[in-house]
């Protein structure tokens, strides 16, 4: 946890990789541990990537490289070998990121098409890790967001109340299904030192990593110098209070298909302001109840 | 196509049985239409059963990654919880406010809501992915989770009503010790059931605070958890008006006419009561624009608002009405309508992911649901049947027993 603290300012890969590896960067915090302290300075070194869109040949080779890094079943046509298939992919329980083409009105008004991955943003303040009822899934002390699922029950509650629709389940087990969703490689490649699949099979960096507030100073430095190249608006800076996953493109997000409804400040907020206040209602319901209970009781028997 | 067919003869038939019972009317192959209605819904339930936990969800609901939650949800739990309400709104009424004069009705109520919450508990079971991990939140704790409070609330409420329906068994059985003992604890068990029924019923609509973006904003307010506490008071009553009214028929005795009449002016302020605030916080969030769209979401929504809330309450607000069985029941049974189409219509037709419905209901999770409803009216009428549920009154004759079974609805 107090690797959050500003003074981590002088983060460094290695820095970052020796907490990983000394085992404490893998333990968890619960919710309750970061909202007490949601002190935004610490969210500045989370690992991020930054996605320029513009960059995106729409290759797929990081749909690849992430389905043999974590072991997913080669079940579609991206076993096939380079190049692959073109047909519209979507986020599977076994599929954990998709690159599609979307196509929508540039600033000028003119059709164009870009491609689009699409994975978990690994939000700053979780709302699948807030709703879960069994910490299933956490946010690990650097920042990713981890699932567990011999803690899950199954409710489908993150997939329901995930701002990006990202976790994906298994439907067809009968017993022990599981919710699939983008990891950041965090046990089986950061935990090593190396950066995620995505990010290192991409041949056009069109993905970067870094540490969040050095690409957003990045995305921003673009923007400046290209102005007419890139729209401004990083999405991801702001979404859902902030995600790991940032997008710097030259066609307004809402055309390409991104959820313009979500929020810009955090959810978990949402429904903790209401379970918060439980415990003073139950205790002054019981209060209330009690005594008129007891009062109304008295009555009767001396009547 | 045909498992359609197979739940609309169903459905058409334990309506037409349901009116048989109103009217009084028994046929004589009643019995047996009954039987094999009730027979051929099981085996839909149990085959949907049976593929649910050997294929999984996938094979036998309309579920899907856009729309995780189905009428399982909607309609078997979030309804099924609120139609469950009239248990604490009973037992606070009579334990803690001491009216003491609905005591009749106070261990049907209980017991009826003891069902509702078994069923509910099922129904979960079932929907959960890992049915077998059901017992992860009573020990692995995430307080910052709506669903891990509705978790405890549900289990511990069950247990309250277990407590609160124990001494019907208990004067079977004739243990008079363990009688007096729960006795004895009655008005603290009462208390923490109203708590916990508050807070689990609220938090039911909590659980959509969380989707701003997703829920249509006709549904969607701040408000929610207020919403769904208050519509279930009202259904619960109602609840206990329809439930009364069918076991008079069924038991032959006689109803409580003058309660079920304070029951539905009782409902009937607590609807108006909803509509007020409802329509003042659509006003104040500007969502009152949409009624006049004329789209799926806006017309539903007419249909539960106007349908289900306003018309009841204002029938209900007429002594003359209230006091004919009949409109009673009827009013009564468009409350029910009203707060289940309102549940649907807040994990379904309100839910949008893409500006479209992603979920349609398969007939096999309305049979199973069927099957719930059966099995939950059936185990009612065999517990009344062989426990002191009602109250002893001397103008019960011994063939009341005889004339219910003839419904099909008792065993001979
Ligand atoms: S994008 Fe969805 S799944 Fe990913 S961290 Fe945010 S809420 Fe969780
Ligand atoms: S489906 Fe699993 S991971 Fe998702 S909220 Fe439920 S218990 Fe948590």
């Amino acid at each position: 946890m107090n690797q959050h603290t500003p003074d981590m300012k002088g983060f460094s890969r290695r820095r970052f990789l020796q907490g990983v590896i000394g085992g404490t960067g893998l333990s968890v915090i619960t919710p309750s541990s970061f909202a007490k302290d949601p002190g935004k300075t610490s969210f500045a070194n989370t690992p991020s990537v930054l996605v320029d869109v513009t960059r995106c040949i729409g290759c797929r080779a990081c749909m690849r490289a992430c389905k043999n890094a974590n072991e997913l079943p080669d079940n579609t046509d991206l076993s096939e070998g380079f190049p692959i298939s073109w047909e519209h992919q979507e986020l599977r329980f076994d599929q954990w990121t998709v690159v599609n083409p979307s196509t929508g009105a540039n600033a000028n008004g003119d059709a164009v098409t870009r491609n689009i991955k699409s994975q978990c943003m690994h939000c700053l303040e979780p709302t699948c890790v807030s709703v879960c009822p069994v910490g299933a899934l956490t946010k690990s002390e650097l920042g990713p967001i981890l699932y567990n699922a011999d803690r899950c029950i199954g409710c489908r509650y993150c997939i329901m109340a995930c701002p990006f629709d990202i976790p994906k389940y298994e439907w067809h087990s009968g017993l022990s299904p599981v919710v699939g969703k983008c990891q950041f490689c965090t046990r089986n490649r950061l935990s090593q030192g190396r950066l995620p699949a995505c990010v290192e099979s991409c041949p056009t960096g069109a993905l970067k990593f870094g540490r969040r507030d050095s690409l957003l100073f990045e995305a921003k430095a673009r923007i400046d110098s290209y102005p007419d190249r890139y729209i401004n608006h990083i999405y991801g800076e702001k979404e859902a209070g902030g995600t790991a996953w940032l997008y710097m493109s030259d066609v307004p997000f809402e055309n390409l298909g991104f959820k313009s409804s979500v929020e810009t400040s955090p959810m978990p907020p949402l429904t903790w302001d209401v379970l918060s206040k439980i415990p003073i209602v139950a205790a002054a319901m019981a209060g209330l109840f009690g005594t008129l209970a007891w009062s109304l009781n008295r009555q009767e028997q001396s009547e | 196509m045909i498992g359609w067919i197979f739940i609309v003869v169903c459905t058409l038939s334990l309506i037409g049985i349901s009116l048989c019972v109103v009217y009084d009317k028994r046929p004589r192959f009643l019995r047996h239409v009954t039987a094999i209605t009730i027979l051929c819904i099981w085996a839909a339930a149990l085959w949907t059963l049976i593929r649910r936990f050997s294929e999984g969800l996938g094979a036998v609901a309309g579920v899907n990654d856009l729309a995780p939650w189905g009428l399982w949800i909607g309609a078997d739990v979030f309804a099924g919880v609120a139609l469950a309400a009239g248990g604490f709104v009973i037992a606070a009424t009579v334990h803690i406010f001491r009216i003491e004069r609905f005591k009749p009705i106070l261990r049907p109520t209980v017991l009826t809501a003891f069902l509702g919450y078994v069923l509910v508990a099922v129904a979960l079971f079932i929907d959960i992915g890992r049915p077998l991990s059901w017992w992860h939140p009573l020990v692995m704790w995430q307080g910052h989770s709506i669903m891990f409070e509705v978790t405890w609330c549900v289990v511990l409420y069950s247990t309250v009503l277990a407590i609160e329906i124990s001494p019907v068994v208990l004067e079977r059985l004739g243990l008079t010790r363990l009688l007096r003992l729960v006795k004895a604890t009655t008005i603290p068990v009462v208390i923490a059931g109203v708590i916990l029924s508050t807070m689990h019923q609220s938090s039911l609509g909590s659980l959509y605070l969380i989707v701003p973006g997703k829920l249509y904003p006709l549904w969607y307010s701040p408000l929610l958890p207020v919403f769904f506490l208050i519509s279930a008071v009202a259904a619960g009553m109602c609840v206990v008006i329809v439930e009364s009214f069918f076991s008079a028929k069924i038991l032959k005795r006689g109803l409580e006419s003058s309660l079920m009449a304070a029951l539905g002016k009782a409902a009937s302020f607590i609807l108006f009561l909803y509509l007020l605030i409802k329509f003042s916080d659509l006003a104040a969030s500007g969502a009152w624009d949409l009624l006049y769209e004329r789209n799926l979401q806006s017309n539903m929504f007419l249909l539960e608002m106007l349908g289900g809330v306003a018309l009841p309450a204002i029938l209900l607000s007429f002594q003359r009405i209230r006091n004919r069985e009949k409109f009673l029941l009827s009013a009564s049974l468009l409350v029910m309508a009203g707060i289940v189409l309102n549940r649907i219509n807040v994990s379904w037709i309100g839910m949008s992911v893409h500006d479209q419905l992603n979920y349609y209901p398969t007939w096999m999770e309305i049979a199973l649901s069927l099957g719930f409803i059966t099995a939950g009216t059936i185990i009612f009428f065999l517990a009344v049947h062989y426990l002191p549920v009602f109250p002893k009154t001397e103008e019960e004759p011994p063939e009341a027993i005889s004339a219910g079974s003839k419904t099909g609805l008792m065993p001979a």
